[in-house]
């Protein structure tokens, strides 16, 4: 066993055929290439960029963000400059950069899901994050990743349109996140994304108006962090593909939570307004957690979490 | 590889020097200027102390325990490189900035900046008005203290509700600029009667230049007499945040460009904007 200080571990971690230098990436939505102004953009595992459509999307009315009790609610709409200005300028902009850029598609029909993950398959972009299931695109949080049968539906036709991955972010919405997660693991997705924001509501009891413009908006932040780190357990019991946990993780031991639950990879986002350095801290902190721990390789201790002669049942 | 940044500015993204630092900051001084408003000193170091009048700290106001989760912009009140200072006026009027006010000299609190798109401040300008209200005030008292470094006079309007909420030595500093107080309290800030007093500025000196924060009143009106005199003019725009860097589009607000209304980010593509371009709110 080396010695806890001066050993270096392996914080690599597999995601079906990418390889990420280490499991912590940004949540879509929460980062930009902006983001390089504070922090070393090439510590991180990997990019995820906002969620692209195919058309120029404006977004949501004013206000799109409110503060809740350890959390924030938000309401942004998917404001897109369309796949054509993504294509010639977001993409250019990350070449150079190492960790692989994975792109973020959302769309309106399941055959646009189809054309925008073909029209996204180019050089520079190395998987399709599939945003089946961001709450503000239909009316009361609908998405497509509501169902089994529709996110199935949708994460086919993508198969059928790409070789690049596709990690399918699931909806925590959905009553069975289980059986969403077997249905796109049957479909052909090669991740899962363990999930987005939770549907919530807001009210200003002083002008006893909706603090979101939107009315309603997805809730993110530590609040939600044990809601998803259970759904990441469940999912990891019910399919074989890699997870990636995301929901609430501001420190290194919520980030450990989400790997010994099953999470093979991290995403953070509202860390990120709070801390821009978040990402970097937490990655540093794995290396201290493996070194206190004597963990040589963190991908071993991936869905690690002891759980003895517990009656738990299994979703498969 | 090369990042060209919402400046305009072209840097490599890998570089180890950030333009954009979050640090912690020794509060120096929390103090009342009057029942509303209080003026934070901060020790700073680092990039901070390049702020130009105009861009904005993102700041976490709180050490913990009061329910504040998100960071609150503020516009940069002065920063004095010599002594490794920079300050904020704020208005104490919700949850993050009733925490920011109940901290105390010697707390440490983390600011994120500097950021977004300051004043563009062109050096060959002899002659400039500012109108200001509330805490847009703090946003252009830098201008100020530009102009007297570069042998341009200032005239502000200072608009508030009361004398005691009007804050013109905080203002004023030793910048030299000549202050014209307007109240809701002798109903001298009312519309028409700026509206008459800009004119009377204006036809007896004509400014090079508008600079205006704090009211949407004003900067309509202003935006009307910057066209009517072909005077340009830039705008100092307020939005609640999320990321304050460019990445969340939280902050946007409608601008009029090339004919159209567009969504601009405030922290990136601002806060700074043409008055000419600025819609009302």
């Amino acid at each position: 066993m080396p010695h806890e200080h001066d050993f270096v571990p392996d914080l690599s971690v597999e995601i079906g055929a990418i390889r990420l230098q280490n499991p912590i990436m940004p949540a879509s939505g929460t980062f930009g290439i902006e983001l390089g102004q504070v922090i070393d953009l090439n510590s991180l595992g990997a990019f995820v960029t906002k969620s692209i459509t195919a058309k120029l999307r404006e977004g949501n009315p004013l206000p799109r963000l409110c503060e809740t009790t350890n959390g924030a609610l938000n309401s942004i709409g998917i404001p897109s400059k369309g796949i054509d200005h993504f294509l010639e300028v977001i993409v250019p902009a990350y070449r150079g950069l190492e960790p692989p850029l994975i792109a973020s598609v959302s769309a309106d029909t399941i055959k646009e899901f189809g054309t925008s993950c073909a029209r996204l398959s180019v050089d520079g972009v190395a998987a399709i994050e599939a945003n089946i299931s961001c709450p503000n695109l239909e009316a009361d949080g609908q998405a497509f990743a509501m169902s089994p049968e529709t996110a199935h539906a949708a994460i086919k036709e993508m198969r059928r349109r790409t070789e690049l991955p596709i990690w399918a972010k699931l909806t925590p919405n959905a009553s069975d996140v289980a059986a969403v997660g077997r249905a796109v693991e049957e479909a052909g997705a090669d991740a899962l994304v363990v999930a987005n924001t939770i549907l919530g509501m807001a009210i200003d009891a002083e002008t006893r108006r909706p603090r979101l413009g939107n009315i309603m908006g997805g809730l993110s932040g530590p609040a939600i962090k044990p809601i998803v780190v259970r759904m990441v357990y469940q999912c990891a019991r019910a399919v074989r593909i890699p997870i990636i946990g995301c929901g609430g993780i501001m420190t290194v031991e919520d980030a450990v939570e989400y790997l010994l639950a099953g999470a093979s990879a991290v995403q953070i986002g509202t860390a990120t307004f709070i801390r821009p350095n978040a990402m970097p801290d937490i990655i540093s902190g794995l290396t201290e957690y493996c070194r206190r721990q004597r963990i040589t390789a963190l991908r071993d201790m991936v869905g690690g979490v002891l759980v003895e002669g517990a009656l738990v049942e299994s979703s498969r | 590889m090369q990042a060209v940044l919402s400046s305009g500015e072209v840097r490599r993204a890998t570089d180890k020097s950030f333009p954009v630092a979050d640090q912690r900051c020794n509060i120096l001084a929390n103090e009342w200027v009057n029942s509303r408003y209080k003026r934070l000193t901060l020790a700073a170091g680092g990039p901070a102390l390049d702020a130009a009048p105009g861009q904005f700290f993102h700041i976490l106001c709180t050490t913990g325990g009061d329910g504040v989760f998100l960071r609150r912009p503020m516009s940069l009140f002065r920063a004095d490189r010599e002594n490794g200072l920079i300050e904020f006026l704020y208005h104490v009027k919700g949850r993050g900035t009733d925490a920011l006010a109940a901290l105390k000299s010697g707390d440490a609190i983390s600011v994120l900046g500097p950021l977004g798109r300051g004043f563009d401040l062109d050096p060959s300008r002899r002659r400039i008005l500012v109108v200001a209200r509330g805490v847009g005030l703090a946003t252009l008292a830098p201008i100020a203290v530009w102009a007297s470094r570069n042998g341009c006079e200032t005239t502000a309007i200072l608009s508030a509700r009361t004398p005691a909420d009007l804050m013109d030595r905080e203002f004023a500093g030793d910048s030299g600029a000549t202050i014209i107080p307007v109240l809701d309290s002798d109903g001298s800030s009312e519309p028409e009667r700026v509206r008459a007093l800009v004119r009377s500025i204006v036809d007896r000196a004509r400014p090079d230049a508008f600079f205006t924060c704090g009211s949407n009143r004003l900067l309509l009106l202003l935006q009307d007499l910057a066209c009517t005199y072909g005077i340009p003019g830039q705008v100092a725009l307020e939005q609640q945040m999320g990321c304050g860097l460019g990445m969340c589009f939280c902050c946007v607000r409608s601008l009029f460009v090339d004919g159209r209304e567009v969504h601009k980010r405030v922290c990136t593509d601002g806060p700074v904007f043409d008055l000419a371009q600025a819609t009302s709110w």
